[in-house]
């Protein structure tokens, strides 16, 4: 259909640059793990063979498959109450998964629309926006954090808020500079010669033009909400102890270092492989999308 | 007077920033049915008059003084909203480049029929037999196909004759030209041209042509206003000014133009004591 076209310019833009960067390996690597983990959340009850709370004293810390004394079925060993490791994993995805998907999409729609209004409107919208977010940014995150689910309860839902609450100042920067950067396009000027209002052109015009970049930063997002849940399960104030989480394993891990280092290795892999995956999606999308790195 | 789509008198503006004078009390009027051109060099405001008319002045740029007559009316004085539907479905616009034009974003048929469903309130359905007429009518080829398309997908020409037909789609009293030729090259400049002007004559739309190319003017104005640093140097019928240029500037700039009639003439540049005293003026 393009080559039908007389003289079809060869330049890509949003969603045709979004199907394109698919090709890209690094994109399509991250993709498949994010994918594989997604499955994997959603289907933990029929994919982790045990129970991921039932203990069995008995068989305290026993090793990975591959090693001398590994207790058969527990393919990755147990930790010291005799947890299956692979099930504990497994239903760890559950949680990172959510928090990163929640509170990604949360700080996202927040920081979008505040940079897309202080973008669009400027003056008095745009200093107050503006001096907000740098305020907000001078403020060490993960002490915010600490402190923020500290005062409002541990949970699930106070990570996601922490979250949200702190990062949506990344999306708002961006944002803010891509609405302006479009505002300045001749196709503004165009809508605005035909008489739509200025919320119109906002919505209509400006924001589609906006989204792949904000998709990109989502997809990075993801990656650092996904740490920022495991250190405050790590410190404990993310959710209760009888939910299994990645962050909770590595600080059970620490201390039983000398008794069986798998205990650590396992969620620490899982939490490296999905922070990579999500980091090489998202920077393959800005690559794929960012329209200063395009050219 | 009474033939005057448009009378713009005393219009000034400044720059919000350093209240640095960008018009000075130009005046300039378009009878029915003709082209008028606006010409200048960078900076002259030609692009800020044509702004100030459809009212899509940048925030920086203030409007201190004048009035801008449209069939009799002042646009400066009308209330917003009404001002936004008066512009809208009475004066159209042909922007200059027509690669950032069109939005990246949305296939030619939403931008094409943005108006038509806009003002006249069409569904997309009658909105989509319109577009088809008018891409025909700019001799679009396979309008179906270029109606799916974005704006990416087609040549710089195709674009332009996509936003002449947005700018013909409700049928304007008066359309702005601003510098639609420019960004294009000269086979396709040639086209266009002579598109717009066919497309003019059978719609007896009134257009203000903006440009820097005297070349243009001759091509496709008939009459002219020559604008410098803000303030009209000359204006006149088409022929008489290029021929009969009363203003220094005017001479200098028409000696600055190649002839291609008359290549032993060669070119000379505008001087610049010429300059510094329209500039000195200017400031005074």
């Amino acid at each position: 259909m393009v080559d039908a076209i007389a003289g079809a310019a060869p330049s890509r833009h949003g969603f045709a640059a979004l199907q394109a960067c698919l090709r890209d390996p690094k994109v399509a690597a991250g993709g498949c793990f994010i994918l594989f983990l997604l499955v994997l959340a959603l289907g933990a009850p029929w994919m982790a063979p045990k129970d991921p709370l039932e203990q069995d004293i008995l068989l305290g810390a026993t090793p990975p498959f591959w090693q001398a004394g590994a207790e058969p079925g527990h393919w990755l060993g147990t930790d010291d109450l005799g947890r299956d490791a692979l099930s504990r994993v497994i239903y760890g995805s559950r949680v990172a998964l959510t928090v990163a998907f929640v509170a990604s999409s949360l700080a996202a729609a927040l920081g979008a629309v505040l940079g897309l209004l202080a973008g669009w409107y400027r003056g008095v919208v745009d200093a107050t926006i503006s001096r907000l977010v740098e305020i907000w940014m001078a403020f060490p995150p993960v002490l915010l954090s600490i402190l923020l689910v500290a005062v409002i309860g541990a949970g699930v839902g106070s990570v996601i808020a922490a979250i949200a609450i702190i990062d949506w100042t990344r999306f708002c920067r961006v944002v803010r500079a891509e609405t302006i950067n479009q505002a300045g396009a001749d196709y503004v000027t165009a809508a605005r010669a035909i008489g739509f209002s200025r919320l119109r052109i906002l919505t209509q015009e400006i924001f589609p033009n906006v989204f792949p970049v904000l998709i990109a930063l989502v997809s990075l997002e993801m990656g650092i909400a996904v740490i920022v849940e495991a250190i405050l399960s790590f410190v404990g104030l993310s959710v209760s102890s009888d939910t299994p989480t990645w962050g909770a394993m590595i600080a059970q891990g620490r201390q039983l270092m000398h008794q069986g280092w798998w205990i650590l290795a396992a969620p620490l892999m899982m939490l490296f492989l999905t922070v990579l995956a999500f980091n090489l999606l998202g920077e393959g999308l800005r690559r794929a999308l960012d329209p200063v790195m395009r050219r | 007077m009474s033939g005057a789509i448009l009378s713009i008198s005393r219009l000034s503006a400044v720059s919000d920033r350093d209240q640095a004078p960008i018009l000075h009390e130009v005046a300039l009027t378009v009878e029915r049915g003709e082209t008028r051109g606006l010409v200048g060099e960078s900076g002259a405001g030609k692009s800020t008059i044509g702004k100030a008319i459809l009212g899509i002045l940048p925030r920086a740029v203030r409007v201190t003084s004048g009035e801008v007559l449209f069939q009799g009316e002042d646009l400066l004085k009308m209330p917003a909203e009404r001002r936004r539907r008066l512009v809208g479905e009475q004066i159209a616009l042909i922007p200059q480049d027509p690669m950032t034009a069109l939005n990246p974003g949305r296939r030619i048929e939403g931008q094409l029929t943005d108006g038509l469903r806009l003002w006249r309130g069409l569904d997309a359905r009658g909105a989509r037999k319109i577009a088809l007429k008018l891409l025909d009518e700019v001799h679009i080829r396979d309008p179906e196909r270029v109606l799916r398309s974005f704006p990416h997908q087609l040549s710089g020409g195709m674009r332009q004759r996509v936003l002449i037909a947005a700018a013909f789609a409700l049928d304007p009293k008066l359309i702005v030209a601003d510098e639609p030729t420019t960004a294009l090259d000269v086979t396709v400049q040639k086209q266009i041209l002579r598109l717009i002007r066919n497309l003019q004559s059978a719609h007896g739309t009134s257009v203000i042509f903006v440009t820097h190319d005297l070349g243009v003017v001759a091509q496709i104005c008939d009459s002219v206003t020559l604008l410098f640093s803000g303030r009209v140097v000359e204006e006149g019928r088409t022929g008489d000014l290029l021929q009969r240029p009363q203003h220094p500037y005017t001479r200098a700039l028409l000696d600055a133009c190649p002839r291609y009639d008359r290549p032993d003439v060669g070119l000379k540049p505008i001087p610049e004591d010429l300059i510094a005293r329209l500039r000195s003026e200017a400031a005074a």
